[in-house]
């Protein structure tokens, strides 16, 4: 990579290729000592170190990732960019950790409406080794992801970010927040205590008083014309494996388009008007 | 560009000057082979993704209505007052398959409409219309009262207050065997007219019953009466 490439007649693309990022001063390599081969690790680290840089050419070589990842992380950030801009990370973060506890709630919990359901949950609850704290990050990283998605949302509006050319943004996001509605009113039944029991029924009954379609829909939710058998396994099914995969689909393209559009500037960011003398004189 | 002024052009790929066309052949090989891959594809996702969907879209076709349950034997049951019975709506689930129903025996003066086999008892659901909470029968001021939102009932079902669309829905009864029998549900409206069962939330009177239309999942009995 440091050998600049032999000089062709014509060149194969006319990008200009990315710059590489500067190093902080702490990275920057030191100057080898003096009667070492220049270019040679000599240092325990440093063979760590060129072990490690091996296996990331070795991988490159063969995905060119790392012109991706590039393109994706090394970024122009407008001025002013502060706090409010994590909220989307953060809304991301709150995901995964959804993802990730709630595949390890799945080793034990029973979708089972004649009473297994519950005692699983209470099986978690009482007699899993930290089960109680993984359902409960689960429980309350949803109260948390939901928060976080609103938040993200009218900073995105407040700030104007929504406008054109990130229109396609603003909808996906939108079916983003519908679906984490989805996941919350399907995870609320899983529990199967009376709570989630009746909040179910009312939220399906809901769903039944839109106009024409809504029977049909709720009869699709529940499987059947009465709240049945199959209904929790139905909702747990939704809840863990369509939801989950489209979510994570969408944040995927959510992500693209950042990447590809950029930042806004916050709105009380004024573009710099350029001073005429400088006009004057270059022209 | 504007159809008007495109050159008309020939069916056979050989006028066209496309190379390797052979005599009589109208579509390129090329072509040919991109539709056909293209349909092959498609054909083997509907495969498992038609199969897949109907699995899931399914029971929203099935009609698997339950039949005739006993509750208890005719002296059980006065005009004055309504007696409390469980019966199932799902089962295999227990409790959560359960529901109360309020039985009382036909009483003349009150109830209208024609006699017959199918309502010699009422049978009041517990399932609010509203959005399905359990409503209570409160004997000291004669109402169904329901907790969820306040939806209030008189003696016989019928909206008093609250945000409720239309009655409580009803059972038809029956004598089988000396026994008095719960069967399927069906719907009133404001007028105590029968239709076939409708979700909570659902308007009957006007528009509504055009709005919110009877599913397969549940019908109403055939003729009555």
């Amino acid at each position: 990579m440091a050998e600049a490439p032999p000089p062709s007649r014509r060149p194969r693309s006319r990008k200009l290729p990315l710059p590489a990022p500067p190093l902080p001063p702490a990275l920057r390599p030191a100057p080898p000592p003096p009667g070492t081969q220049r270019g040679r690790p000599h240092t325990p680290l440093e063979h760590a170190g060129e072990a490690g840089k091996s296996l990331v050419d070795w991988v490159d070589e063969r995905t060119s990732l790392s012109g991706a990842a590039r393109w994706a992380m090394f970024r122009k950030v407008p001025k002013g960019t502060n706090w409010f801009y994590t909220l989307g990370s953060a809304t991301m973060i709150a995901f995964l950790a959804q993802a990730v506890t709630g595949v390890f709630l799945a080793m034990y919990y029973r979708p089972d409406a004649a009473g297994g359901a519950y005692e699983s949950i209470r099986y978690i609850s009482t007699s899993v080794f930290l089960g109680n704290f993984v359902r409960g990050m689960h429980r309350w990283g949803a109260t948390v992801m939901v928060v976080l998605i609103f938040l993200h949302m009218a900073r995105t509006f407040i700030f104007g970010a929504y406008k054109y050319p990130r229109e396609l943004n603003w909808v996906i996001g939108v079916v983003l927040l519908i679906l984490t509605m989805v996941m919350g009113f399907t995870g609320y039944l899983l529990p199967f205590d009376e709570r989630s029991y009746w909040a179910t029924i009312v939220g399906v009954n809901i769903n039944g008083s839109g106009p024409l379609v809504g029977p049909f829909l709720s009869d699709f939710l529940r499987g059947g014309p009465e709240f049945n058998a199959t209904t929790l396994s139905r909702f747990y099914a939704i809840h863990m494996l369509i939801v989950p995969g489209a979510i994570a689909a969408l944040i995927g393209a959510h992500l693209y388009l950042v990447a590809k559009l950029g930042t806004t500037a916050p709105p009380w960011l004024r573009a710099t008007p350029t001073e005429p003398a400088l006009v004057e004189e270059s022209a | 560009m504007a159809p008007a002024r495109r050159q008309p052009k020939s069916k056979y790929t050989i006028d066209r000057g496309i190379p390797g066309a052979f005599d009589g052949e109208t579509v390129t090989r090329r072509r040919f082979m991109t539709g056909t891959v293209h349909g092959a594809g498609m054909l083997m996702t509907a495969g498992f993704a038609v199969p897949a969907i109907a699995f899931a879209v399914g029971p929203i076709f099935k009609n698997d209505t339950l039949g005739w349950q006993s509750v208890g034997y005719p002296d059980d049951f006065t005009n004055v007052n309504y007696v409390q019975v469980v019966i199932t709506t799902s089962p295999g689930i227990g409790e959560a398959g359960k529901s109360t129903v309020y039985v009382r025996a036909r009483d003349k003066a009150v109830d209208q409409g024609p006699y017959n086999q199918y309502n010699r008892w009422v049978a009041i659901t517990s399932r609010c219309s509203h959005l399905g909470c359990s409503v209570l029968w409160v004997e000291a001021s004669e109402r169904f009262i329901c907790p969820c939102h306040g939806s209030v009932f008189d003696a016989d079902g019928v909206r008093v207050s609250g945000p409720a669309p239309r009655p409580l829905d009803r059972f038809y009864t029956r004598l089988f065997e000396g026994q008095v029998q719960v069967g399927p549900r069906y719907s009133v409206n404001n007028e105590l007219r029968a239709f076939s069962p409708r979700d909570p939330g659902e308007p009957l009177d006007g528009i509504g019953q055009y709005l919110y239309p009877s599913r397969p999942t549940v019908r109403k009995l055939p003729r009555v009466g």
